[in-house]
């Protein structure tokens, strides 16, 4: 194992752990802002990927114009499925369970409809023009997309966290998350912000799914694989914290990389692995923002 | 108001031997049986699973762990040593449930809500992994199919009312669980662990046990099935089983008892109508789910009881 091994493996996990972060921050926005758990939110993923399909193979949209089309479509459905169907169980007894199950018919529901729309076979999209080939640094040769990937999620993180923390309507956000009714009486638009809140959240996770669809191909039921390694992501980092979800996505990027190269076979158990073992040492996560309730 | 309870037990009971009873002598082909079969071990499999949601309040998304666990401990004993260990392989699935469910269980329930479900997801589709990888050992995406309880449980009807017993003295059986005191107390954990906890009950020990005690009935529904089915599969492990029993339970009504069991018998009926005729199987499942989270949260039974207490005589006003 030489230290060029372990470079190319330590980007290419980077760049996983980017996507990751992509969907997973996504999540953790919903959870930590509007106190929901969203099941369905690999299912804006696989949306954006199958958006970005759409735009790039059917209309001919330049790839960058095609992220976009994905993240605004995503975020318009899942602001559609906020406004239409979620907002109707808040504050209902046991709220919890039927998030859950509501969320759940999401994922059912979209999976068939993209099977409608785009049948069962698996679709793949070519990389953008300009970074098809790959980059030398330090005379490792890595392919440019993922670093370009790699580039933007830094962009992202920076912008979400400067928004979140800095700026009003990242104060309303972080305000929601603490007292909804509170931040009623000093004349928010609360409903409003929790749809604006679910529509961010699922066009980064529609973005993520545009991103990906080059690197990997797309087929419906991918929404469920993304979910559960979002989950872990959160479970790691604590849920509904940022930067937890940052560091969470880090780990297991970086698991997933080392594992596919060195046991190819069964690199997908390393994840549950490093769940299970965050879950004996530190049940809530390693940045867990507030004491869960442990019963 | 305990004797009416009684009675409604009566009732519930006197049906459910006379129309479950006949099956064999109305049925038309083996067909029917088969999905009587069918309706009797889901039945199970929902109450069983609804003895951790409706009653504790604790949402597994992985009972299909447990499911799974049951029917490859039929399907693995029967392929490799031969039909004559069926039954014996039942029971060994249910013990390995059992061991299983303990040790996932002390993970999972140190953390509840939302977690906990997330949780149980992860461990299904880790089992899910496992199996489908593994090739040599359960045969992998192919599953194994022509597995064949010996003996006299070779005849389908014989089989029937073999099913038909256990399936009898497992919710029995259950719903003395949910009667007794331990029943209540689990019924507290849903609503305030935190005062049981003052009350001097144990919250883990005692969700625990209807853990363990619900994947146990998984896993005997898992071995059951695949005498009916003569066939095992990976996706038995898959989240989209877990989903299935949710749904039965979500739909005949979590409030209730027997709700599951009722919930899984329209479930199988509609999927054996529609299932045959069209591919977006997940499509009608998923609307069915969305119409009862939004629209009727009780579920069938507990909206049939509710409209029945509104237009009782003599409870007008309360409407």
């Amino acid at each position: 194992m030489d230290i060029s091994f372990i470079a190319m493996q330590f980007l290419s996990g980077l760049m996983m752990a980017t996507l990751l972060f992509l969907v997973a921050s996504g999540l953790t926005l919903i959870f930590g802002v509007g106190n929901v758990f969203n099941f369905a939110h690999g299912s804006f993923y696989m949306l954006g990927a199958y958006l970005a399909y759409q735009a790039v193979s059917v209309w001919h949209a330049n790839f960058w114009l095609s992220v976009l089309v994905a993240s605004v479509g995503a975020g318009i459905f899942g602001m559609l499925a906020e406004f239409l169907f979620l907002r109707r169980i808040y504050g209902r007894a046991e709220e919890g369970g039927f998030q859950i199950l509501l969320t759940y018919s999401f994922i059912l529901v979209i999976d068939d409809l993209v099977k409608l729309v785009w049948g069962t076979e698996y679709k793949s999209l070519p990389r953008p023009t300009g970074l098809t080939g790959t980059a030398e640094i330090f005379g490792l040769s890595i392919p440019s997309y993922n670093l370009a990937i790699i580039g933007i999620g830094l962009v992202i993180v920076v912008i979400a966290w400067l928004v979140l923390s800095r700026t009003r309507s990242g104060r309303i956000a972080r305000a929601a998350a603490l007292d909804r009714e509170m931040l009623g009486s000093l004349g928010i638009n609360v409903p409003l912000t929790m749809t604006v809140v679910f529509g961010i959240a699922t066009a980064m996770g529609g973005f993520a799914g545009a991103l990906a669809a080059p690197l990997r191909s797309v087929s419906p039921g991918a929404g469920i694989e993304v979910i559960i390694d979002s989950l872990i992501v959160v479970v790691i980092g604590g849920m509904g914290n940022f930067w937890g979800a940052w560091l969470g996505a880090l780990i297991l990027g970086e698991v997933n990389s080392f594992a596919v190269a060195t046991f190819p076979e069964w690199a997908s158990l390393f994840s549950y692995l490093v769940m299970v073992l965050t879950l004996i040492f530190k049940p809530e996560g390693i940045f867990a923002s507030r004491k869960i309730r442990r019963i | 108001m305990k004797k009416s309870l009684f009675n409604k037990d009566i009732i519930f009971w006197g049906l459910f031997v006379v129309v479950f009873g006949s099956v064999p002598f109305l049925k038309q082909s083996d067909y029917h049986l088969m999905l009587a079969n069918s309706i009797l071990i889901w039945g199970m499999f929902a109450v069983a699973f609804n003895m951790l949601f409706g009653v504790t309040g604790m949402l597994s998304f992985g009972q299909a762990l447990y499911y799974g666990l049951g029917a490859y401990s039929v399907g693995l004993v029967v392929k490799n040593y031969g039909p004559s260990l069926f039954l014996p392989a039942i029971g060994l699935g249910v013990v390995l449930a059992v061991i299983t469910s303990i040790l996932v269980g002390l993970l999972v329930i140190r953390l509840s809500g939302v977690y906990f479900t997330v949780l149980t997801l992860a461990f299904g589709q880790l089992a899910w992994q496992i199996t489908f990888r593994w090739y040599h050992f359960t045969g992998g995406d192919d599953g194994i199919q022509g597995i064949m309880p010996s003996g006299v449980l070779e005849n389908h009807t014989v089989y029937y009312y073999f099913t038909f017993v256990l399936v009898i003295l497992a919710i029995w059986f259950l719903r003395r669980v949910a009667n007794s005191p331990m029943g209540l107390v689990l019924r507290c954990i849903r609503q305030n662990p935190e005062r049981v906890r003052f009350l001097g009950r144990r919250v883990r020990r005692n969700q625990l046990r209807i853990y363990v005690i619900s994947s146990f009935f998984a896993a005997l529904a898992g071995g059951l099935m695949t005498g009916v089915t003569n066939s095992i599969h990976p996706d038995m492990f898959y989240w989209t089983t877990s989903g299935e029993v949710i749904l039965m339970a979500v739909l005949g009504g979590i409030g209730q008892f027997f709700g599951p069991f009722i919930g899984a018998t329209v479930i199988i009926i509609i999927q054996d109508v529609v299932g045959a005729r069209t591919e977006y199987w997940s499509l009608i499942i998923g609307l069915i789910m969305m119409v009862m989270v939004l629209g009727m949260p009780r579920g069938l039974v507990g909206e049939i009881r509710g409209l029945k207490a509104r237009f009782a005589p003599g409870r007008m006003s309360r409407g």
